[in-house]
């Protein structure tokens, strides 16, 4: 086990030296596969084993750096992000209580729509209370040092994800996710449950938002509440396998690079390619692109 | 200003009680979660469009003409889309999720194509805009069209669900799926066509919205929100419901742009779903699950 901790170590030191490495392009793709795996991991951590499949990641991780837009000039900066996450938190609570103690679909049903709901709310406030659209980011931070700030997060999303795979709640969760009845009758308290977990993973993301706000400069909700986030981050988990450690991952990476070649030689075509890949996923690898490795190297004899 | 709201919320709610007749077909019926739903509604309006500036056709002609087929493209999209994972949910798989997944996809896909030939733009056409006095309001009378229309193809498929066999097939199917078959239903048959019919009567609410709004090609996600939560509040399966809720909907958001601001409508609508999940998360008409 603590040879497994020692390589987590030492690869995220390894990659703390990628800004010496690469120039602006390479870093700013590192940033991407950083954040990427970040929402992933975020969103696998609730949505694998519950099944509940959110499409409010956007809703969040814009959020996030709408706080940080807000803020930027008024605040220290480790207590914009503080004021984020806690932003996100009661975001996701409220969400969470009313959706989560029901059947998995109106979860998502209403996930889909947040992020729409959060961009109009917000576009409204700015036009008809603060008077502004738009808004700009003046924080003294480089690529290097968002790119930093992610790996640190990147380093405690996944300890947090290792952590409750292997603890009582993670159990919990993978019953759930089995059969919500059984779970009711060993005892665990369902509702609860789940809540913590869409909390914890809503609050990732919500942080991930605000550390990469100032790259954008200049913030609109049309720009940072954009559903490809979304998209991308359920395809990516949904890639490797959302029941694996390293599933999100190991679909961040390929993903993250097609569609960066994607978006850069097919730009109009762009989301015709997404929806079609998607689809192709879905129908494919339904269960994550690491099972399937798996059983084609233990030749069909294990499910 | 009261009954303008009024009038101006039974036109918009009998839009969204047609859209919620097809979702509630597609949901309730075949199991299948569609949230490229809005894009159906999105794609016949701009077929419309299309019908409409280039060729100079009626509005009312291409609703004969995009209704029929949307019937028949959703027909194939069940083939080629659906029916796998009906297949693979015998195995094991889980049909909600793997169509809420392909949906999604769907999604992207169909806005993208609309994307690529229509851009991001607003669109609409003029047709019948001129002003009528109904009940002391004046009110365009595409509106009025608008209206009569839904009103006209949602009672009419209302009436065929309550007193026709093809009907009571349907409801067979959505209440009780497991038994269906034991009376010799077919229930992948019932599914698809379920299914068809479903994107038929999205493609005849985009026609009529076609008629009096405008639209872009990303507008479909909120049509989506909008019809599953009218299904949601008649009660998934129930099509009386469906009427009802939409209209309420409707209703609530002339009223809330009138009276509060146009830019809080999709709030109104969420605050509307909130509650109904708190309060009774199985519909307003329907029954108490225990």
């Amino acid at each position: 086990m603590s040879k497994k901790f020692g390589l987590f170590g030492g690869l995220l030191g390894l990659l703390a030296f990628a800004p010496l490495v690469f120039e602006d392009y390479g870093l700013g793709l590192m940033i991407g596969i950083v954040s990427y795996a970040i929402l992933a991991q975020a969103w696998s951590l609730f949505s694998g084993p519950t099944r509940y499949i959110s499409l409010a990641t956007v809703a969040f991780y814009g959020v996030g750096a709408y706080v940080v837009a807000v803020l930027n000039e008024d605040l220290a900066y480790p207590l914009i992000l503080l004021i984020a996450v806690g932003t996100g938190l009661v975001m996701s609570l409220a969400v969470g209580i009313a959706t989560l103690r029901l059947a998995g679909v109106y979860f998502v049903i209403f996930s889909f729509g947040l992020a729409e709901l959060v961009r109009q709310l917000i576009t409204w406030y700015e036009v008809n209370v603060s008077g502004t659209l738009g808004r700009y980011i003046f924080l003294p931070f480089e690529a290097r040092h968002i790119y930093w700030m992610l790996l640190v997060l990147a380093g405690v999303t996944f300890a947090i994800a290792w952590w409750i795979r292997n603890s009582r709640t993670g159990m919990a969760l993978r019953v759930i996710g089995e059969d919500e009845d059984v779970a009711s009758h060993v005892g665990i308290n369902i509702t609860r449950t789940k809540l913590l977990l869409f909390a914890i993973s809503a609050s990732l993301m919500t942080l991930v938002g605000a550390i990469q706000a100032p790259r954008w400069v200049y913030i609109e909700p049309s720009i940072v509440f954009n559903p490809t986030v979304s998209f991308l981050t359920v395809i990516m988990a949904l890639l490797g396998g959302p029941h694996r450690l390293l599933g999100p991952i190991c679909g961040v990476i390929p993903l993250f690079l097609l569609f960066e070649w994607l978006s850069a030689n097919f730009p109009n075509h762009y989301s015709i390619l997404l929806g079609g890949v998607f689809i192709l996923i879905v129908f494919l690898l339904p269960k994550g692109v690491l099972e399937f490795v798996d059983r084609f190297r233990l030749g069909g004899a294990a499910k | 200003m009261l009954t303008t709201s009024l009038v101006i919320g039974l036109v918009l709610g009998g839009t969204y009680a047609l859209a919620a007749l097809g979702l509630t077909m597609q949901y309730g019926v075949s199991r299948i979660m569609n949230l490229a739903y809005g894009e159906f509604v999105i794609v016949a309006a701009f077929a419309t469009f299309v019908l409409v500036s280039t060729l100079g056709l009626d509005p009312l002609l291409s609703l004969l003409l995009v209704g029929p087929a949307a019937f028949v493209i959703s027909y194939a999209v069940y083939s080629v889309l659906m029916a796998p994972l009906v297949k693979r949910s015998r195995k094991g798989g889980n049909l909600e999720i793997d169509s809420i997944l392909v949906t999604f996809g769907l999604l992207f896909l169909i806005q993208g194509i609309l994307l690529v030939i229509f851009g991001a733009d607003f669109q609409s056409y003029s047709y019948l805009n001129v002003a009528v006095d109904l009940f002391g309001v004046t009110i365009a009378a595409n509106q009025v069209l608008a209206f009569g229309l839904a009103t006209v193809l949602g009672i009419g498929l209302f009436l065929l669900i309550r007193f026709t066999r093809w009907g009571l097939i349907l409801r067979a199917v959505a209440h009780r799926p497991d038994n269906a078959p034991l009376v010799a239903i077919n229930v992948d048959r019932v599914a698809q066509l379920a299914f068809a019919f479903g994107g038929m009567l999205a493609a005849q609410a985009g026609v009529v919205i076609s008629m009096f709004q405008t639209f872009t090609a990303t507008a479909g996600v909120v049509f989506t929100m909008k019809a599953l939560i009218v299904v949601i509040m008649g009660g998934v399966g129930n099509f009386l419901g469906a009427l009802i809720a939409g209209l309420i909907l409707g209703l609530v958001e002339a009223f809330v742009s009138a009276y509060l601001d146009p830019g809080l409508t999709l709030a109104s609508t969420y605050l509307i779903f909130l509650v109904l999940l708190l309060w009774r998360p199985q519909g307003l008409f329907g029954k108490s699950v225990s």
